[in-house]
């Protein structure tokens, strides 16, 4: 009996926890639909006229392109480096590995706000800030890692004499990579590319200090909050988790269809 | 090695070594540069760091980031914990799937967008103080407060210190504690002889990621709380944008990267350290 109501005290702390981390979400959501501008209770009337706003806002407009652009390219990116890394760490050993694995692997354990720094600083040195692919290049670095370690749990699923008897057949080493292991590795290749685009997307510290002029979206909200009360910043944030959810939807589907299976 | 081998091994250490290794020690470097008439030089001088060193107020910032950080980390810990063993221990494995996919969300949410929320949810004339006015309670003063800090803090990690407390959990052999409980061993007891021990290295990663989060935020601290006083992210964040002294932002950075390291080797050795048997 007393371990039943343990048990149920235990899973109210749990919902606890989740409405904790769920509360702002719902609450920018629909925030983005009420029509006050200081939204408290009891809430104001639904209205869509801040969805109306950022869609005529040729600034916002302006940043969705640059948004979307830099997630493409960061994502084609760092997709084919945490390929080609994740398939150098499969099949070869070699001295130095561990540092060779530490270099894609160590940016997400440094603070972003340092990250920014460290690469404003040094792209405008070499002459290559203020521009949508400095962008581009940072969040490659930062998102790398992992499509590596997606692409790399899917590596440890395969037999690795089919790629070896293409060998014996008579295959080039390209010719293997392409008929054998790349089809294998589909699902994750296509779940990496959603995963990186999705973290870009969101990503504002270091998009905010290398981007010059060129905002991306997450850039342009952290300057409407800088300026005062906004609610247009919940209709955007809205259609942003729209687009990342969306992302992550279609590389779990790839991901745990697939690779749970295989 | 053959051209084949290269064309996978090369590309991640040009371009890491470009674009990551090349713009850290680009930093270090310019922590010791000078500024004259609003513009860079190249120099060897310890005037950056002589100076950040002695000021009073990048000391304050410093114990005030560190003890914050500490704080969230503790707090975060606690709160997971109770939530990641239910997660581990009570439901069946398809409902911790979809919880750790819940919990994955958040991550592909804007922080910005999570911040202000909060920041309507929790002003004067916000939701909560408008919930416990029909109580007859409050007003709460909970904006540009350290609660609010935390708040911010616990919003970007909460979810990623139950994921990895979960996870961490669910791999324990429940063999071993099975069997401690039939010798008569008490419940709390084999929690801490038995369960902690054995997801000691996940539950230490767990905190050292929420300790690394908070330490190098900056949109907790100076949207829910008010930037009094300034943490050592908005020190570079402030330092960087409003003049030319990126030097001295540089020393910033080192200052952080420093007590990361030397954090983040602790907890290493910590979580790996082989218990010594009593």
């Amino acid at each position: 009996m007393s371990a039943r109501i343990t048990t149920a005290l235990l899973l109210s702390w749990l919902l606890a926890v989740f409405i904790f981390i769920f509360a702002p979400i719902v609450a920018s959501v629909v925030f983005s639909f009420n029509s006050d501008r200081f939204p408290t209770i009891p809430l104001g009337s639904f209205t869509t006229r801040w969805y109306d706003m950022i869609f005529a806002d040729v600034e916002i407009g302006e940043a969705a392109r640059n948004s979307i652009l830099v997630s493409l390219s960061t994502s084609v990116i760092a997709t084919m480096l945490g390929f080609a890394t994740a398939y150098t760490d499969y099949r070869y050993r070699f001295p130095l590995k561990g540092p060779y694995l530490a270099l894609i692997l160590l940016p997400p354990t440094i603070p972003l706000i340092i990250m920014a720094l460290a690469m404003l600083a040094w792209l405008s040195w070499i002459g290559a800030s203020g521009q949508l692919w400095s962008i581009i290049v940072a969040h490659s670095v930062l998102t790398a890692p992992f499509a590596m370690a997606i692409i790399r749990l899917r590596l440890n699923q395969i037999d690795p004499n089919l790629e070896a008897a293409a060998w014996n057949l008579g295959s080039t080493e390209w010719k293997a990579l392409r008929s054998v292991i790349m089809p294998f590795c589909r699902p994750a290749i296509v779940s990496a590319a959603c995963l990186t685009a999705a973290i870009s997307f969101d990503e504002f510290a270091v998009a905010w200090f290398v981007s010059g002029l060129n905002k991306t979206v997450p850039v342009i909200i952290l300057e409407i909050v800088q300026g005062n009360i906004d609610p247009q910043v919940n209709a955007i944030g809205s259609l942003v988790f729209l687009t990342s959810i969306s992302l992550v939807v279609i590389a779990q589907v790839f991901f745990i269809s697939r690779v749970g299976r295989a | 090695m053959n051209r084949f081998a290269l064309a996978f091994r090369l590309p991640i250490i040009v371009w890491q070594g470009l674009f990551f290794l090349g713009p850290l020690f680009f930093m270090i470097a310019m922590s010791f540069f000078l500024v004259k008439n609003y513009r860079m030089e190249e120099a060897f001088e310890l005037k950056n760091w002589a100076r950040m060193l002695t000021r009073g107020y990048v000391w304050d910032s410093y114990w005030y980031t560190l003890g914050m950080a500490s704080l969230t980390t503790a707090a975060a810990a606690m709160l997971a914990f109770p939530a990641a063993w239910v997660l581990a221990f009570r439901v069946s494995e398809g409902v911790r799937r979809w919880a750790i996919f819940l919990l994955i969300i958040p991550f592909f949410t804007s922080y910005l967008v999570r911040t202000f929320s909060w920041y309507v949810i929790l002003a004067e004339s916000g939701v909560i103080n408008a919930g416990l006015g029909a109580a007859a309670l409050g007003p709460y003063t909970m904006l540009n407060t350290p609660f609010g800090t935390v708040v911010g803090y616990l919003t970007l990690t909460l979810p990623l210190v139950v994921i990895l407390q979960t996870v961490s959990l669910a791999n324990i052999d429940q063999n071993l504690v099975q069997a401690a409980r039939n010798l008569g061993c008490p419940p709390a007891r084999a929690l801490f002889a038995v369960t902690l021990p054995l997801a000691k290295t996940g539950l230490i990663v767990a905190a050292l990621f929420c300790f690394i989060l908070s330490f190098g935020d900056f949109v907790a601290p100076y949207y829910l709380g008010g930037s009094k006083p300034p943490t050592l992210p908005i020190l570079i964040v402030d330092t960087t944008k409003s003049g030319q002294q990126w030097p001295r932002a540089a020393v910033v950075a080192v200052m952080m990267m420093t007590t990361l390291f030397a954090i983040a080797a602790t907890a290493i050795w910590l979580a790996y350290r082989k218990r010594v048997s009593a």
